[in-house]
């Protein structure tokens, strides 16, 4: 187990790489979700819950059922039925055993099944390779899972706070709702490409 | 609404990235160069026509509250029918869109117009409208692309322009091929839509 691996995978996917303003994954909830603070943090955390879970078990079907039996081809397919399944499990375990998680996630869950992020980090932690040409062991996958959905809800949080107090500007009209959304996207983007020289190899 | 009405509200008055907001992921993603711009919208086109077709034969028989999950399995399979295709015959063009095939699985035009139009319409509509809204989408990720490569290379789908005018030592701007020149791009085209819209309805108001 190598520990500088773990820490290149969680500054990679936080700052480097950034799932949404990095690599353009999940922009939709990105947009959508961006306009209270609060309902931001409640859709961070559960993409950061589905995002972990979903690398392990995509992880698993991957080395276990799909190599094995040469189904490679059937990856896409695969994975977003895997992803789908499992956040209508997520949602119906969390409704019996954990009303109060329930109703503060709940009403994102649904939403998750089409975030590119989520089915982005599952192809991304079969696709990605360190320099030897070694993959993405189990652990890693399941960290670049847990580390891209903290990037991804930082990204969101910055931009909700952002937006909020956007409420209270002046704009030009033309420039109200979307356009400034994405402009201030560029903005935060703009900032997170400071982290592109980083190198820790 | 005849055919033709059905098909050309995609391009413009309903365009599924400009007006609509769906399917941004690959919008920003890909639209570095105009090449990649059309190679994407043409595969989601194909998705978009294939999956509306089936599911618009298949109505009868999906079970309306286990809809979503099977309108998934048909667009993901035809995802992957593209996937291969393009492996096998334009494997560069397969490289550089990477990931984002894959991912038109979660895109959410497809799914949309799968919930939205495909499962109450008949067949031939549902090809013309997903035939609309797949050149629509392609409309706007040639006109975003476009934006990006002329000012990030200097060059409109891969001719550099200063040059074949005679102009030397023009320097595109990298950071509009980066991530940020395409939250950019897509802000100041939607701010010049919505300018448009208002100045408009300034217009019609004023008479």
């Amino acid at each position: 187990m190598d520990f500088s691996h773990l820490m290149v995978i969680a500054v990679s996917s936080i700052f480097i790489n950034n799932f949404v303003l990095g690599r353009f994954l999940g922009i939709c909830p990105f947009i959508g979700v961006s306009k209270k603070l609060e309902s931001a943090v409640g859709m961070g955390m559960a993409v950061i819950f589905v995002m972990t879970l979903a690398s392990i078990a995509t992880y698993l079907v991957q080395i276990y059922i799909l190599i094995p039996y040469d189904l490679q081809y059937l990856q896409t397919i695969s994975f977003i039925l895997v992803i789908a399944s499992l956040v209508q499990f997520i949602e119906m375990f969390m409704k019996k055993n954990m009303p109060a998680l329930y109703s503060a996630l709940g009403i994102f869950l649904p939403l998750i099944t089409t975030n590119c992020a989520v089915l982005g980090v599952a192809i991304l932690n079969i696709d990605s390779v360190w320099a030897e040409g070694t993959h993405y062991n189990f652990i890693e996958s399941a960290w670049n899972g847990f580390t891209g959905g903290v990037g991804f809800t930082l990204a969101l949080v910055l931009m909700a706070g952002i937006r909020e107090k956007l409420e209270l500007a002046d704009l030009p009209e033309s420039f109200k709702g979307l356009p400034i959304a994405f402009i201030t996207s560029a903005l935060i983007a703009m900032a997170f490409l400071g982290f592109s020289g980083m190198s820790i190899m | 609404m005849n055919s033709m009405q059905n098909l050309t509200k995609g391009f413009f008055k309903e365009n599924p990235t400009l007006v609509l907001a769906l399917g941004l992921c690959p919008s920003l993603a890909v639209t570095t160069s105009i090449a990649n711009g059309i190679g994407m919208g043409l595969a989601a086109t194909a998705v978009l026509i294939g999956s509306s077709v089936l599911i618009s034969m298949l109505k009868k028989y999906i079970p309306g509250s286990a809809r979503i999950p099977i309108f998934i399995v048909f667009i993901a399979t035809f995802v992957t029918m593209i996937d291969l295709t393009l492996q096998a015959f334009i494997p560069a063009l397969s490289k550089s869109l990477g990931l984002f095939i894959p991912l038109i699985v979660v895109n959410c035009i497809i799914l949309g117009r799968a919930e939205a139009y495909a499962f109450k319409n008949s067949v031939w509509n549902s090809a013309v409208d997903a035939l609309g809204m797949g050149i629509g989408f392609t409309i706007a990720l040639v006109l975003i692309s476009t934006v990006r490569e002329f000012a990030g290379t200097g060059s409109i789908y891969g001719y550099p322009v200063f040059q074949l005018m005679g102009i030397d030592g023009f320097k595109g701007s990298i950071m509009m091929i980066l991530p940020p020149g395409g939250f950019l791009t897509m802000g100041l085209i939607l701010g010049f839509l919505q300018w448009n819209k208002l100045r408009k309805k300034a217009k019609a108001g004023g008479k």
